[in-house]
């Protein structure tokens, strides 16, 4: 069934490093904080509801910041936002991950010119991991987006070792 | 009831608050003078027979000739007529009478005027910025407006 | 405004109740909540300042402008008045259709330009295929407020195939810049008719597992019946409109009652708020208004299908449009109520002034009103039930 079978002859042991444990565990339950932010959140919700299924990649919503491992920032920052969203992800735990989902959130997208009220990307206020670029980007495009932090997350260690 | 019919009753009600009129424009509008935009629209509201019940819009607009506007577009639902009234003011005076205590949607509209033109409604119940933050500097949509270059530490500009 | 004699007794709970069971009274203080603008109930970046009193909302104050995107200075600085509508399409993301139709509506009578009778008709039909992706959205999300899971995946199926149909047309899934001053981008595809045609077939039997699963619930009925009444006089005080409007027993829809578009010649009804199970105006009656509306809605794009008429799709208009100066306002039936933009022209290819008259920013001032004396477990339900888009609200 799965792609473990037929590995194991008599016993259940495997060998493998700490980071690649710990990196597996935490790339398959990627919580994302339940939140949306203008059109984009539609195609995010498109993503998560029956034809495209987040939650077979561990995706699952939470509602408050304190249990979430992701933001998907989805939609237009604006200004009166930002702080908002600062503080939200300030409450977020460590290791935290960002994705920067459309146009919008990546650097203003059609307001960049004439938007009085509009940050012209997220990360002048907060640190991005991915950006999915689109207005707004496909389900199939926030999945990809996913599977690029879920990448990083692999290569990334957990244990240092000192000096 | 046509335009003209609102305009000559309200010419004969309210002397001298007609102040300009466009009664041949594809949708006519009356020009009321802005210290007495509340009386007339209650009249209107209220009156059998003009019965001015549902605002549709109302609209700030910066006239970039030293004037802010406001535009009122009213409709009745039993009489199924229209008409819009305007009312002016200046920049350096942008003061015009609220009309949230004729009709409850004004109040919004009228916050959003107050924000977006810095038009002050007189008496309105709760006059506060209402889609900009309230430290926000400027009035955006007026003509003469420049976009502030940081914004509580967060650069604005591209 | 809620008369609490009208209400039943468990609604509003009574000052001589709160008692404890010592028999002495319990003082009791105020006390402010902050909703949002982060929580998965407001369905956006909705802030809404909460006065309690126990259980009770004393008040409710509304914050908005937290999506504000200056839509209307963006339309005052393009260089054409076709540019505008792909701001039009992402005020209302949710029926992106009918914002671009409104605008589209605005300056073509401002032109005084008639449209090929073709381009009417697929109007109509994208019109009303966005009101039922639309409505779908509003009762599957309120579905999750009131607990319910499964009727939130099987809206969202069918609507994904309301969205294959517009991406076949035009190439987008949400936002579509299709509908255009004097005409459409592109005409239909081949393959378009059947497909909608299927759609409309197949989306009857899912309206009626929704109601089977939803409508008749009683656990749901009892969240959304009584609750957050909205009278008659009040609803048109505040200028609301489309299902919110209706929900309160008003028999208004500019579709017939300022007709646009070809609607005088199908055959449909105007859905209105009944009270069956509870009062005229509650959130029981909102949501039963859409969901009528979808199945209206169904009929009125078979009507068209089937009457399609050969032609053209564009008029023959200039790339730069220069209206002569003046003014106009026309106003639509979006799928959340009165859409209206008001155009002042200059006589120059940008317009001088657009304002958008964006129904749910209206729908949603009437909010205090209607939630004062509720639980604050039916707030959520009141929220739910107004249908809001942020993007629309702070445009």
């Amino acid at each position: 069934m799965g792609l473990l079978d037929y590995k194991f002859e008599n016993s259940n042991i495997l060998i493998t490093s700490l980071d690649n444990l710990l990196n597996w565990a935490r790339l398959s339950s990627l919580w994302q904080m339940q939140f949306g932010l203008a059109c984009c959140a539609i195609e995010m919700m498109a993503a998560s509801a029956s034809n495209f299924d987040m939650m077979r990649f561990g995706v699952i919503p939470r509602a408050t910041p304190r249990q979430c491992d992701v933001m998907i920032v989805s939609g237009t920052v604006t200004l009166k936002m930002a702080s908002r969203i600062k503080r939200l992800y300030d409450q977020m735990p460590e290791p935290r991950y960002v994705i920067s989902m459309g146009s919008c959130s990546n650097c203003g997208g059609p307001y960049w010119e004439h938007g009085y009220h509009v940050l012209k990307g997220v990360d002048r206020v907060i640190p991005v991991d991915v950006y999915v670029p689109g207005c707004p980007p496909r389900p199939e495009a926030l999945l990809e987006g996913l599977m690029k932090l879920q990448e990083k997350v692999r290569k990334g260690s957990l244990v240092k070792v000192s000096a | 009831m046509t335009a003209q019919e609102i305009h000559d009753s309200l010419k004969a009600k309210f002397e001298g608050a007609v102040v300009e009129a466009k009664l041949d424009a594809p949708q006519p509008w009356i020009r009321i003078d802005e210290h007495r935009i509340r009386d007339v629209c209650r009249f209107l509201c209220d009156e059998p027979g003009f019965e001015f019940d549902y605002l549709m819009c109302l609209s700030g607009v910066d006239y970039n000739d030293g004037n802010l506007g406001v535009v009122y577009h009213l409709s009745s639902m039993p009489q199924k007529h229209k008409i819009v009234l305007k009312v002016r003011c200046t920049k350096e005076d942008p003061h015009v009478q609220s009309v949230a205590s004729v009709w409850g949607t004004a109040n919004w509209h009228e916050r959003e005027a107050y924000d977006m033109f810095g038009i002050v409604f007189d008496e309105h119940p709760d006059l506060r910025r209402i889609l900009c933050g309230d430290d926000y500097p400027g009035h955006p949509l007026r003509k003469d407006f420049k976009v502030p270059e940081f914004y509580n530490g967060m650069k604005v500009p591209y | 405004m809620i008369d609490s004699k009208t209400l039943p007794t468990n609604y509003v709970t009574k000052p001589e109740k709160r008692a404890t069971s010592t028999g002495r009274s319990l003082r009791t203080d105020e006390m402010i909540i902050n909703m949002g603008p982060q929580h998965p109930s407001t369905h956006g970046v909705l802030r809404l300042e909460i006065v309690v009193d126990g259980e009770i909302v004393v008040d409710v104050i509304p914050h908005i402008g937290y999506l504000h995107r200056c839509f209307e200075k963006h339309a005052e600085h393009m260089t054409n008045y076709q540019q505008v509508i792909p701001y039009a399409d992402r005020m209302d993301y949710l029926s992106s259709m009918s914002n671009d139709w409104a605008y589209a509506l605005t300056v073509e009578r401002l032109l005084k330009l008639e449209v090929p009778q073709r381009v009417e008709y697929i109007r109509v039909i994208m019109a009303e295929l966005q009101r039922i992706a639309s409505h779908l959205i509003a009762v599957g999300t309120y579905a999750i407020d009131m607990g319910a899971f499964t009727p939130f995946l099987w809206c969202f199926r069918d609507r994904e195939r309301i969205l294959d149909l517009f991406e076949m047309t035009c190439g987008a899934r949400l936002l579509y810049n299709y509908i255009w001053v004097g005409g459409v981008s592109h005409d239909l595809p081949a393959g378009f008719v059947e497909k909608a045609k299927d759609f409309c077939k197949d989306f009857r039997t899912t309206l009626k597992e929704v109601h089977d699963v939803l409508t008749y619930n009683e656990i749901f009925v009892k969240r959304t019946a009584n609750v957050g009444v909205l009278p008659k006089d009040v609803a048109v005080n505040y200028s609301c409109s489309g299902p919110m409007l209706r929900g309160s027993g008003v028999d208004w829809d500019l579709r017939r009652d300022d007709p646009y578009g070809v609607y005088g010649k199908f055959e449909w009804g105007v859905q209105i708020g009944k009270g069956t199970k509870g009062t005229v105006g509650d959130c029981w009656d909102r949501y039963m208004v859409r969901m009528n509306e979808m199945e209206e809605s169904t009929k009125i794009v078979e009507q068209a299908i089937a009457w399609l008429p050969e032609g053209n799709v564009q008029s023959a208009i200039p790339k730069r449009i220069r209206p002569e100066a003046g003014e106009m306002y026309a106003r639509t039936e979006s799928p959340r109520g009165e859409l209206g933009f008001y155009v002042i022209s200059d006589g120059t290819a940008s317009p001088y002034r657009v304002k958008g008259r964006a129904p749910a920013f209206v729908n949603l001032s009437v909010l205090p009103e209607i939630s004062k004396g509720a639980m604050i477990a039916d707030l959520v339900a009141i929220v739910g039930s107004v249908d809001i888009v942020l993007g629309e609200v702070d445009r």
